[in-house]
């Protein structure tokens, strides 16, 4: 019943975000005099500013954040527990380090989509290993606990292979895939992503009937005729596609599918199938929010977007925990 | 007695004191003799030395020499050990003299020092004139100053050849971008080659003496006419993925040129620099 209301008003805010995006940066020119260049275009530099700099920028967020949300509100279905967000758990991590492995090694320069493909495949592997560790019926203590060991060891990881690089510039790219920045993206960047995110979008997408059933209880859904095993299977690989990909070209963006999905639940009555589409746009949202404060905040300065989200996501976490203590 | 032992050995003291003193002022008069086991923990340092120490001399260089994307002597460098600029490995070596940089860990450069070691700071060329006393520093302290003067000599007539034959007219705008977004400023070796291949340097235009890390943004609205991009090397780093950003290419719509590694020390390599960037300028794009 809300729901119309609810995607058209986060629409409206993303749209405004994303003109927003559009004239924020170093060089500021004017609103009018901006977007004549980026509608109109040309070969002088404003035109080139507008149209290869910004506007992959704002498009990037807008992926990476509906990637994100999707992905969390998709797996807090599954596991039934608001807990479960790529980043918190490790999946995000995961997806960094098949990602650094594709770079050092020389695939993805040679491979197209090796980048991406190799950051899925991260992000596979970490969330088998989390629902191995935990599980899939979501016992908290589990999640959380088998996501601290997958995270500390995907970093681990990620670090010892910039390290061992032969480029004394990649120790520094530590800080890029551990918290993320879409600044000096490109067009290359959203092409590389598009595709595996348009797979993911889609499995997690057709995954929202499934899992209002869910809600009812494994025995109950799959007398509603769910496949929960296919259920399962569409999650994790469309949470591995959308993770992986927007970790492949804006490192490790956390705590977008905690908090999103968090503030969205009590305004699609609870329902994880309605809550897809408005984490989705919620996700874009903040993650615009986030990519246009770090360029306000310190202009020029590439400061990270993991930054920004930690201390919006952390509250978020600690209202989570204060809320579920007690509970076994 | 007891008093004439004591004048008389005071005398002998006195007397010690004072062959040290004279000795002292000898060895200050005649030139030292050269060092004979020289260690650099200097990139540049090792380049220089390695032009200029008699064979022998020079006992090891950092790794940095043997590699090509930073060391114009990186085949020259097989031939040396080569070190990580650690004071234990340096120390374990008996060097009676270390080269270093202005900016060589302090920390290094004081254990040495500590442990007794002559240690020769040498200041990053940051001119072509500083480059020439860089040489000619080299040359006193490995005892190789006619071979040092003959290298300026000749840097100069070079330079000066170069200079004369610079094309006359309106100035393009180069600015060099490097991992991150760095530029040199105005006052910087990068700055100096870019003037005598006969462009302006960008800092000029935008007033930065020192280098700087300039937005892609900005190196875009500031518009130079020619981007020399700093080099790629080996493995990935995302701090240089933003060199290949389609911007770049958009903004010259011309070839870009590259920092080789003569545009890393002040060596007289920086000329061979300037006459590629010349090249660049009336290079079919």
């Amino acid at each position: 019943m809300t729901r119309p209301w609810l995607l058209g008003v986060l629409a409206g805010a993303m749209g405004a975000l994303f003109v927003i995006s559009l004239l924020t940066g170093v060089a500021d020119p004017g609103v009018a005099t901006s977007l004549k260049a980026l509608v109109l275009g040309g070969e002088g530099p404003l035109d080139i500013v507008m149209r290869e700099i910004r506007l992959p920028r704002a498009l990037l967020a807008v992926m990476v954040g509906a990637s994100l949300g999707l992905a969390g509100a998709a797996m807090q279905g599954l596991l039934r527990n608001p807990l479960a967000e790529p980043g918190v758990i490790g999946i995000s991590a995961s997806a960094a380090l098949g990602a650094v492995l594709a770079l050092q090694t020389g695939l993805a320069a040679m491979v197209p989509l090796a980048l991406p493909g190799a950051a899925l495949l991260g992000a596979l592997l970490g969330v088998g290993a989390i629902l191995f560790l935990a599980g899939s019926g979501g016992g908290t203590l589990g999640l959380i606990l088998a996501g601290i060991a997958l995270s500390a060891l995907a970093s681990a990881l990620t670090a010892l292979v910039l390290n061992l690089s032969p480029n004394p510039f990649a120790a520094h790219d530590i800080v890029f895939w551990m918290m993320g920045s879409l600044a000096d993206t490109s067009f290359t960047q959203v092409a590389i992503a598009a595709p595996v995110m348009a797979l993911g979008w889609v499995l997690l997408g057709r995954s929202g009937r499934g899992l209002e059933a869910l809600t009812l209880g494994e025995d109950t859904a799959a007398s509603m005729g769910v496949n929960l095993a296919r259920l399962r299977l569409a999650i994790v690989l469309g949470t591995a596609a959308a993770v992986g990909a927007a970790t492949a070209v804006a490192g490790t963006v956390g705590f977008v599918g905690l908090v999103v999905p968090h503030v969205l639940r009590p305004w699609v009555g609870a329902h994880p199938g309605r809550l897809l589409p408005a984490a989705a746009l919620g996700g874009a949202v903040l993650v615009l929010a986030a990519d246009i404060a770090v360029r306000r905040i310190l202009p020029g300065q590439d400061l990270k977007l993991g930054v920004l989200m930690a201390l919006v996501g952390a509250p978020v976490f600690f209202h989570l925990i204060w809320r579920m203590r007690g509970r076994p | 007695m007891l008093g004439s032992v004591r004048s008389s050995s005071l005398a002998l003291a006195l007397a010690a004191i004072c062959a040290a003193s004279a000795l002292g002022a000898e060895t200050g008069a005649k030139p030292a003799p050269a060092p004979a086991r020289v260690v650099s923990i200097n990139l540049c340092t090792d380049q220089l030395a390695m032009l200029l120490a008699a064979p022998g001399q020079l006992r090891s260089v950092t790794m940095l020499a043997r590699d090509p994307t930073v060391s114009v002597l990186a085949e020259r460098a097989q031939a040396y050990r080569t070190n990580h600029g650690h004071a234990e490995e340096v120390y374990l070596d008996w060097p009676d003299l270390v080269l270093a940089g202005r900016y060589t860990a302090q920390a290094t450069v004081n254990m040495l020092r500590g442990l007794g070691i002559r240690v020769e700071i040498f200041e990053p060329a940051q001119s072509f004139n500083a480059l020439q006393e860089d040489i000619l520093q080299m040359g006193r302290v490995l005892g190789r100053e006619p071979q040092a003067r003959a290298m300026v000599d000749d840097f100069s007539k070079r330079l000066a050849a170069l200079r004369a034959s610079a094309p006359k007219g309106p100035r393009d705008v180069a600015a060099t971008w490097a991992a991150r977004g760095y530029m040199s400023g105005s006052q910087s070796l990068a700055a100096e080659i870019i003037t005598t291949a006969g462009f302006a340097p960008l800092a000029v235009k935008l007033g930065r003496k020192a280098g700087s890390f300039l937005p892609l943004e900005a190196l875009v609205m500031a518009d130079p006419d020619l981007v020399i991009a700093g080099q790629s090397r080996a493995g990935h780093a995302h701090s240089e993925d933003m060199l290949a950003h389609p911007a770049l290419r958009s903004l010259t719509g011309r070839q870009t040129a590259l920092q080789s590694n003569a545009w890393v020390c002040g060596l007289p390599a920086v000329l061979e620099a300037v006459v590629a960037l010349r090249a660049t300028e009336g290079g079919t794009p």
